[in-house]
């Protein structure tokens, strides 16, 4: 993925983080939204192998072997920050104690289903700790491409791979539009300002509610 | 009181099919110098119970080249393409499990626990062939506990009463691994007096823990 893209996605999904909150963030693409906070708002990042206030990368040099976040990078810690046991941490996970965790996904579909952990005969890598996220994080955003490295949508009327959880994604931001997961279906909110409505409505293989208006992001 | 004895003696107790419980998260608070010394026994058919994989050439990864592990229970591999092969070619038995069950039905097996409810899996594969409970409206999985014949795991400081504190993101599943095995080996960074660390600030306290070993920073080949 290109600088742009990840650089829109993680400023677009920034901004749905609200003063306080307690955030987890999925390896990869998603952690792209760490740089874009905010001024003026604090938020508390969990990693899931076991910290509150977790902090940026450290200068080269200073990294401490016993300090890594879920993805196995170094970190530092925040003068906030604690640290505890992955039972304690899965139970701030699972017990709904987040407000929001942000992942990426293989597919996503209309009705909220994730799938993000393994492609059957080809790539098994194991859901780690995604399927407790999903499941217990109070909103779940996804964060990916649109479409696969062969053009094909990744936003689906039914996921085909495994699921990670059924019906727990509210929110997909893509290169190409933001979607929110509603009782009556996936509704376009945004557009990304170098794609058309047509460019997005052939880009997701979803059924889309169109809104009167949508906005720009 | 815990027998302070080397990694050699404490690999050399570790028999065939033996089931491990392994602290450590993608390697960082794995006990390395245990795991090295398990290498060098070279002792087969190991069932390994661990968050991830690791990775080829650090922390339990290192048991899996070697091809000593004949069954996992894991929740990632994606660090480690050895196993994702040896999986494949029926070499290794895995069963993945979502990070916080791994960590409950292990913590359950050392709480006297009969088994977890969770709502992690619901609706997906992992729910397949395991009874489901309604409670309260509410769907969950009945997960069934781990237990294990030894815990392989890795503190920052232990004193001679088997108490031991952890550091940083290395604390991760140790605390729990050290609950649930029949015979508890803790590779500790340093071995101290009793009444030097503060009761307050344990996190292990050593009624869990049979054996000490201390880690030597040259023997292993962490980073």
């Amino acid at each position: 993925m290109t600088t742009d893209k990840r650089v829109r996605i993680g400023k677009r999904i920034a901004q749905e983080l609200r003063d306080g909150d307690f955030v987890n963030l999925g390896i990869g693409l998603p952690t792209e939204v760490a740089n874009h906070i905010p001024p003026g708002i604090q938020i508390t990042f969990q990693s899931e192998n076991g910290m509150l206030g977790a902090g940026g990368s450290p200068e080269a040099g200073a990294e401490d072997p016993d300090l890594i976040n879920a993805g196995g990078g170094f970190i530092t810690a925040l003068p906030s920050a604690a640290f505890f046991d992955s039972a304690l941490s899965f139970a701030i996970i699972r017990g709904g104690h987040l407000d929001i965790t942000v992942l990426g996904a293989l597919q996503v579909d209309q009705n909220g289903n994730l799938a993000n952990w393994m492609i059957p005969g080809k790539l098994i890598p194991g859901m780690g700790g995604a399927m407790d996220l999903v499941t217990g994080a109070k909103k779940v955003i996804v964060a990916m491409e649109h479409c696969d490295k062969s053009g094909k949508s990744k936003v689906l009327q039914q996921c085909s791979l495994p699921l990670t959880a059924k019906g727990k994604v509210s929110l997909i931001v893509t290169d190409m539009a933001v979607m929110e997961v509603n009782p009556d279906g996936l509704t376009l909110r945004e557009i990304a300002e170098d794609y058309t409505l047509e460019d997005v409505i052939r880009a997701t293989a979803a059924e889309l509610i169109i809104p009167p208006t949508i906005g720009k992001f | 009181m815990p027998q302070i004895i080397t990694a050699r003696e404490a690999a050399q107790l570790i028999k065939p099919h033996s089931r491990l419980l392994i602290g450590g998260f993608l390697a960082v608070g794995a006990a390395e110098d245990l795991l090295d010394a398990l290498v060098r026994e070279n002792t087969k058919d190991l069932h390994i119970v661990v968050i991830a994989s690791d990775y080829e050439q650090r922390g339990v990864g290192k048991l899996v080249v070697n091809h000593q592990v004949s069954s996992a229970q894991v929740s990632h591999m994606g660090t480690n393409k050895e196993i994702q092969n040896q999986m494949n070619n029926g070499e290794i038995h895995v069963e993945l499990v979502p990070q916080g069950t791994l960590m409950e039905r292990v913590r359950a097996a050392g709480a006297g626990l009969g088994g977890i409810l969770t709502p992690t899996g619901i609706g997906t594969t992992v729910e397949e062939g395991k009874q489901v409970l309604e409670i309260n409206g509410k769907r969950y999985i009945l997960e069934m506990p781990i237990a294990g014949d030894f815990a392989l795991i890795r503190a920052w400081k232990a004193d001679k009463a088997g108490n031991l504190i952890y550091r940083k993101t290395a604390r991760n599943s140790n605390p729990i691994m050290a609950m649930s095995a029949a015979c508890v080996i803790a590779e500790a960074d340093e071995i101290v007096e009793s009444g030097v660390l503060d009761p307050e600030q344990i996190v292990t306290p050593g009624i869990f823990v049979n054996y000490l070993v201390l880690h030597e920073p040259s023997a292993s080949q962490e980073v």
